[in-house]
């Protein structure tokens, strides 16, 4: 790997800047300006809060579903079965975060490695 | 009291109260920190490296550092550079948008449509900050004091800061926390050099292993964050609802699944709140 493929160009960080870093802080900004008078339990805010959480949701489904780069060399079925071995977990253990992303991963490899 | 429904439904103080109650057990989890009176606490650097050091005291920078190594590794597998990788940390510093921001930006949505579904994560930044910033605020803060404190808000040091500020004098509460924001994101910038180097060198089966920690850490951490229905049920319908929205191929799939699940989400919460 170069340099150069470590620094990308430039495009792509005026692109961060744009899509990610701005659209992110603006309300941080926002918080930390008029923060004093709103409500942090307000019916909007559930609902906002709400919608973002799915988002995220869609975002870890598209991850899994339609995966990037090496996690594409692993089956369907395996991937699913993955993060459906790691929530099982998770709810047994009681909502250890540790535990569900140990046995999600452990279920992958093993199942990789009986693959062949 | 009997308050009118209508009352009832815009008093926010029910709903702090609930809020409160997604901060993870902080009565259980005594911190090693000096006590309010010792002259340890008369320097802000001190309080500085007290912040810093605070980052050993919890379960979430474990769990940080392996999101941010599974950020590292999808910045390098979706083809974007480390120094983007390692920037994305540095000025967004909030895992959820930086994963949205790779992944629509990776799969082909215009910078609009990306810049739409992060500033939709991002709004629940806002309650975070402005429960957080009272925490560390004295008579005598000038706003621009706080501005780092802002900037590092995010779930993991909104968490914290409700667990160890309590031990924390108040004057120095401000240096406390940027210490532990400092820490915090170096841990996560070494994660992203880290993943990212992985990726690049491992075999196909251990890149993949490092690519699914970020999907199963952000599924789990979301999952032990949501003490209300409407969390959970946002969480499972935004996941089931993303696959039928891909189908549709508008190039805004993640912003459909996420605005109706998310509204069906409250949807339930509405009703729940009338009838209880």
């Amino acid at each position: 790997m170069s340099f150069a493929q470590l620094i990308g160009d430039w495009q792509a960080l005026a692109v961060l800047f744009v899509a990610g870093v701005v659209p992110n802080q603006i309300w941080r900004m926002l918080g930390l300006w008029f923060g004093g008078g709103i409500d942090e339990g307000s019916e909007l805010l559930v609902w906002v809060r709400a919608v973002a959480t799915a988002i995220l949701a869609g975002v870890i489904a598209q991850i899994v579903g339609e995966p990037p780069g090496a996690l594409a060399s692993v089956p369907d079925a395996l991937r699913y079965g993955a993060v459906g071995a790691g929530l099982v977990v998770f709810l047994l253990t009681r909502r250890s975060i540790f535990a569900g992303v140990v046995a999600g991963e452990v279920f992958m490899l093993a199942g990789k490695w009986w693959l062949g | 009291m009997h308050a009118s429904p209508a009352a009832r439904f815009l008093d926010a103080r029910r709903r702090i109260a609930r809020y409160a109650g997604t901060i993870p057990h902080p009565a259980k989890t005594p911190v090693a920190l000096p006590p309010l009176d010792s002259p340890q606490w008369q320097s802000p650097w001190r309080a500085f490296a007290w912040g810093l050091r605070s980052i050993t005291q919890t379960i979430l920078t474990l769990v940080l550092f392996a999101t941010y190594l599974g950020i590292g590794a999808l910045a390098h597998d979706t083809h974007f550079s480390l120094l983007w990788a390692l920037c994305s940390t540095l000025f967004v510093w909030a895992g959820p948008a930086q994963i949205i921001l790779i992944t629509t930006l990776g799969s082909g949505a215009t910078v609009i449509q990306s810049a739409i579904a992060v500033t939709v994560s991002a709004i629940r930044l806002f309650p975070m900050v402005v429960s957080v910033l009272p925490l560390m605020r004295t008579p005598t803060t000038k706003r621009r004091e706080l501005f780092f404190a802002a900037h590092l808000t995010a779930v993991t040091l909104w968490v914290e800061c409700h667990r160890f500020l309590p031990q924390v004098p108040r004057e120095r509460r401000i240096a406390f926390v940027n210490g532990l924001g400092f820490g915090l994101v170096s841990v996560c910038l070494t994660a992203n050099t880290v993943g990212y180097f992985l990726a690049a060198n491992l075999t196909q089966t251990l890149g993949s292993a490092i690519l699914l920690l970020t999907p199963l850490s952000f599924l789990f951490s979301t999952a032990r964050n949501s003490r209300e229905v409407a969390d959970v049920v946002a969480l499972a319908l935004g996941v089931l609802l993303y696959p039928l929205a891909a189908k549709m191929n508008s190039g805004l799939d993640i912003l459909v699944s996420g605005l109706v699940a998310g509204t069906i989400a409250y949807g339930v919460h509405w009703w729940r709140e009338v009838r209880a």
